[in-house]
């Protein structure tokens, strides 16, 4: 049943583009009733999670390499897949308002709904393969769904942006995996928990630790990583509330608080973890501050937020580790209706400039109502969820000595700025005068404003109902993270001490920011100005070098010549063949002349040799491609008369195709029909070919030089009747015994077969755009240098 | 090579040897055979029937465009491996079964049609190839 729930989410996105086809929008309700279920389905397992149990379940999937398909909901992954498929239900409906009309609708929600899929796949898994395999599929789905809009270059170049830096993340994450894996020995994340010590005294520790690392900041937008998620914005709102804010940018943080009771309580992870979030946190609300777009003010908080959530999970306390908690939920609940606010406005008033957007209160009453009620839960007012979490985090920062009272101010002043753009979103929009917007506004429908509210509302109910929350979600969720059992207590009643007191100056520094907003925001351009390009240049400029160093290296590896290609392949070929024998001293013994040959194979050496003097003597092409067919045949006799018929059998076959292969490409070729190489290079290719067959023999006599080892042999003789039910052992080999290898080869046969067709259409100096149709005639002969080489060949 | 002899040998040619390589394909479990040398065979055998009378007459013979051919092949072998899966074993184990047609016990299995799989390919890949070397010479 956890099985359907996981797989529910693909199976509505591969039912969306027809759903939405028949019935529009209205999709929506019927697409949202996918992740609502297992929404339900997991809310089920509430209270035996908060009893402390775990629930684990899975099948084997390679047995071999100790790989299975396993999940396990413990309060870290189970409060995850809530947020997942709860946000993600208010999402497919809030998607079916938004983008209403769209001719992509039904992609729009199978992208979506394919990330549901993977994301709640990143939380529940627990083998460290399927973590990476949803991992990785969550960045391709991010990828599609910024690059959405796909005619816009800006979209095309964020979603390049996002895939590039998460996905080269990805790559270190399985690096840092895979030294977990060799540390520990175990592949699940449920049993790498208990081996903290192990890993924590391993000299490989630091080099894990920074792989994951690499792989858990570059996803969620740490600094200098940051700067693919204010360019993701690109993306259709939805995506932003949900990808961007919500989910997939907390999964790095996800992955840290999953492996803090393995990795975590080292100075490294200490100081490594609190330096980058805080930069994070001061560089995203800094930059947050000078934008006047309302969905990139929010993505640069949203960064921030995850700086705050990294630096807490850094702190290694209990109070620390409960204050990321609260937050992480705390800041899902009113980022995500934030974005969807902003797309509201977007939507209804047809722009997302703060500065142009004034009184619109009226206008959209329910929207306000949402944005304030999230705004409040942001600024950490009390009564809200947002409250609890500033309570605690203050609570667990504040301390006398040097470090905590630099990280103190580091979250003070962080939380004052997103205080202050908190109310810049929510407030500005809808207070003062009205002005005349592009569009004129009114309410949206229902499908866009249930969302925001029912996240902003469940904002102020988890704050008043914080005893229940904290039994259900919060006390469960910081245990796991923990890795020992951990209550979180903080309620929403202000209690006098030095969290309150911290509170209140945050308050104070955000409405004085908030009253200045305007100053402050042109003081923050000129700095930025000051401060010159960013990484996001950075990107660029790597990005172009790369290019040019490819195209570099391409020119000087493919001059476009066949002849020097040839010639680089066969004198590498004899150099691997003739340097190692004579460097270890592995020359073969000179082997005693047979005395029992026969006549028969006597005459069909002799038909080889004919065909090779043939090759040689040959005054025109053609002729020696034949040549080379009678040679070829002869050896074919010889390994039937040596006891080898299917080998022969495809040695003949392959021998007949060889031929006419290469004579329809030589015709295509249009070289001259007879050889005019000067002598000098006939010499020079002589002494490589002759190297290549000298090399050949060399290394084939070594390697029957040897005992023949027949345990092969023996154990092939023996099972392929019993097991596989067949007498020739070698199609057995080929088809049962060694199956997959086979569905590899002609995977590759069926590969090279399109490489060639298209190399045969391909035309020197002009590339025209595909054509989709394969039996179109090309029009004009292709020049182009192209061997067809005969596939099927196999032993 | 357009000679009389040849263009009146060819289509008897040609079907004798596709009969001939499914018959290598079938066989190939138990005797000298296999998909790959019965795809080579039939491979061999357009290409003789495209030399005598052109490409165009193969690919009307054909129907299905070559690639097809190989990509249905494909998938075929695939699929055979996935079978495995409905009897709860590892991917690719071979699964057996013996109808009984008009009293003769035939064995089918998995491993067939991979086999089959694996002609499939090769005949398409092949096939493709030397059409569209040819293509350019007949017409």
């Amino acid at each position: 049943m956890t099985l359907v729930c996981l797989f529910l989410p693909f199976i509505a996105a591969v039912a969306a583009p027809p759903l939405t086809r028949a019935l529009g929008a209205k999709a929506a309700w019927l697409l949202a009733l996918a992740p609502a279920f297992s929404f339900f389905y997991f809310a089920g397992y509430l209270p035996e999670i908060a009893a402390g149990e775990v629930v684990t379940g899975g099948y084997a999937w390679v047995p071999s390499l100790n790989l299975s398909f396993s999940w396990f909901l413990d309060g870290l992954s189970l409060t995850f897949a809530l947020l997942i498929t709860g946000i993600g239900t208010l999402i497919v409906l809030y998607s079916g308002g938004y983008m209403k009309g769209h001719p992509q609708q039904g992609r729009f929600f199978a992208f979506i709904l394919l990330f549901m899929g993977a994301m709640l796949g990143v939380v529940v898994s627990d083998s460290f393969l399927m973590l990476f395999v949803y991992w990785e599929l969550t960045s391709i789905t991010s990828f599609l769904l910024i690059g959405f809009d796909h005619t816009r270059e800006a979209a095309r170049r964020a979603a390049l942006q996002a895939l590039v830096v998460t996905g080269g993340g990805g790559l270190c994450l399985l690096a840092g995996l895979i030294f977990i894996w060799n540390i520990t020995g175990v592949t699940q994340l449920s049993l790498v928990v208990h081996q903290g010590e192990l890993m924590r005294q391993s000299p490989f520790y630091l080099a894990a630790l920074l792989l994951v690392l690499g792989g858990c900041f570059t996803k969620s937008a740490q600094f200098p990583f940051h700067f693919w998620l204010p360019n993701a914005m690109e993306a259709p709102t939805p995506v932003s509330a949900y990808l961007h804010s919500a989910t997939m940018v907390k999964a790095g943080v996800y992955l840290l608080m999953r492996l803090n009771p393995t990795l975590g309580g080292t100075p490294a992870w200490e100081i490594l973890l609190p330096f980058f979030g805080g930069v994070t946190l001061i560089v995203g609300t800094f930059l947050g501050l000078r934008q006047t777009d309302l969905k990139l003010m929010l993505a640069y908080t949203t960064m921030a937020s995850l700086g705050l959530l990294v630096m807490l999970t850094g702190f290694d306390s209990e109070h620390a580790i409960s204050a990321a908690v609260l937050y992480l939920v705390a800041h899902s609940l009113f980022k995500g209706a934030l974005f969807m606010v902003a797309g509201l406005i977007d939507h209804e008033a047809g722009t997302r400039d703060v500065t142009k957007l004034s009184g619109l209160a009226k206008a959209m009453p329910i929207t306000f109502a949402a944005a304030i009620l999230a705004a409040l839960s942001m600024g950490g007012l009390p009564l809200f969820f947002g409250f609890l979490a500033k309570e605690e985090i203050y609570y667990a920062l504040a301390g006398g000595d040097l470090r905590s009272i630099l990280f103190t101010s580091v979250a003070v002043i962080g939380n004052g700025l997103m205080f202050a753009l908190a109310f810049a979103v929510a407030l500005k929009p809808f207070l003062g005068k009205k002005v005349e917007t592009p569009k004129h506004a009114h309410e949206g429908p229902v499908l866009l404003w249930l969302g925001p509210l029912v996240l902003a509302v469940l904002g102020l109910l988890g704050g008043v109902f914080s005893t229940v929350a904290h039994r259900f979600i919060s006390s469960p969720m910081a245990s796991a993270v923990e890795g020992a059992a951990t209550q979180v207590t903080i309620s929403t009643i202000p209690h006098w001490g030095a969290p309150l007191a911290l509170s209140l100056v945050t308050v104070a520094f955000g409405l004085l920011v908030y009253l200045q907003l305007s100053r402050v925001r042109a003081m923050m351009v000129r700095l930025l100005d000051a401060l010159g390009p960013g990484p996001d240049r950075g990107f660029d400029a790597a990005i172009a070098g790369l290019v040019r160093l490819s195209v570099t290296v391409t020119r000087f590896v493919q001059p476009g010549r066949l002849e020097v290609y040839v010639t680089a392949t066969f004198i590498l070929l004899a150099l691997t063949l003739l340097v190692p024998p004579f460097v270890y001293g592995e020359l073969p013994a000179l082997p005693s002349f047979p005395t029992d040959v026969m006549v028969q194979e006597w005459a069909f050496f002799a038909i080889a040799l004919i065909g090779l003097v043939a090759v040689l003597r040959a005054s025109n092409r053609l002729t020696a491609i034949v040549s080379l067919g009678i040679q070829g045949f002869a050896v074919a006799v010889i390994f039937l008369l040596f006891g080898a018929p299917d080998l022969s059998f495809t040695q003949f076959m392959v021998e007949t195709l060889s031929v006419v292969i290469l004579a329809l490409a030589m015709t295509r070729l249009r070289l001259m029909p007879s050889d005019h190489r000067p002598f000098r290079q006939i010499l020079g290719d002589a002494v490589i070919a002759i190297s290549c067959g000298v090399g050949f023999m060399l290394l084939l006599m070594k390697s029957v030089e040897g005992v023949f080892d027949t345990r092969l042999t023996d154990f092939f003789n023996a099972y392929s009747k019993v097991i596989a039910h067949g007498a020739n052992v070698v199609n057995v080999i080929i088809v049962d015994f060694r199956g997959t290898d086979t569905l590899g080869e002609i995977a590759v046969v069926m590969v090279t077969g399109l490489a060639i067709l298209a190399l045969i259409r391909v035309r020197v100096g002009a590339i025209k755009p595909a054509d989709n149709d394969p039996d179109a005639p090309d029009p004009t002969p292709a020049p182009a240098g192209t061997v067809a080489m005969s596939e099927g060949a196999r032993p | 090579m357009n000679t009389l002899i040849f263009r009146t040998v060819a289509p008897f040619l040609t079907a004798l040897m596709i009969v001939f390589s499914v018959f290598v394909l079938l066989r190939g479990h138990n005797e000298p055979g296999g998909g790959f040398i019965g795809g080579l065979i039939a491979a061999s055998a357009f290409a003789i029937y495209g030399i005598a009378y052109g490409v165009m007459a193969v690919r009307r013979a054909l129907w299905f465009h070559p690639m097809s051919i190989a990509g249905f092949g494909l998938l075929l072998s695939t699929l055979s491996g996935f079978l495995s899966i409905f009897a709860g074993v590892p991917f690719m184990t071979g699964l057996w079964i013996y109808p009984h047609f008009f009293g003769v016990e035939i064995a089918l299995s998995s491993v067939m049609s991979f086999d089959i799989g694996v002609y499939l390919v090769v005949v398409g890949a092949i096939t493709s190839i030397a059409l569209a070397l040819e293509e350019k010479e007949s017409d």
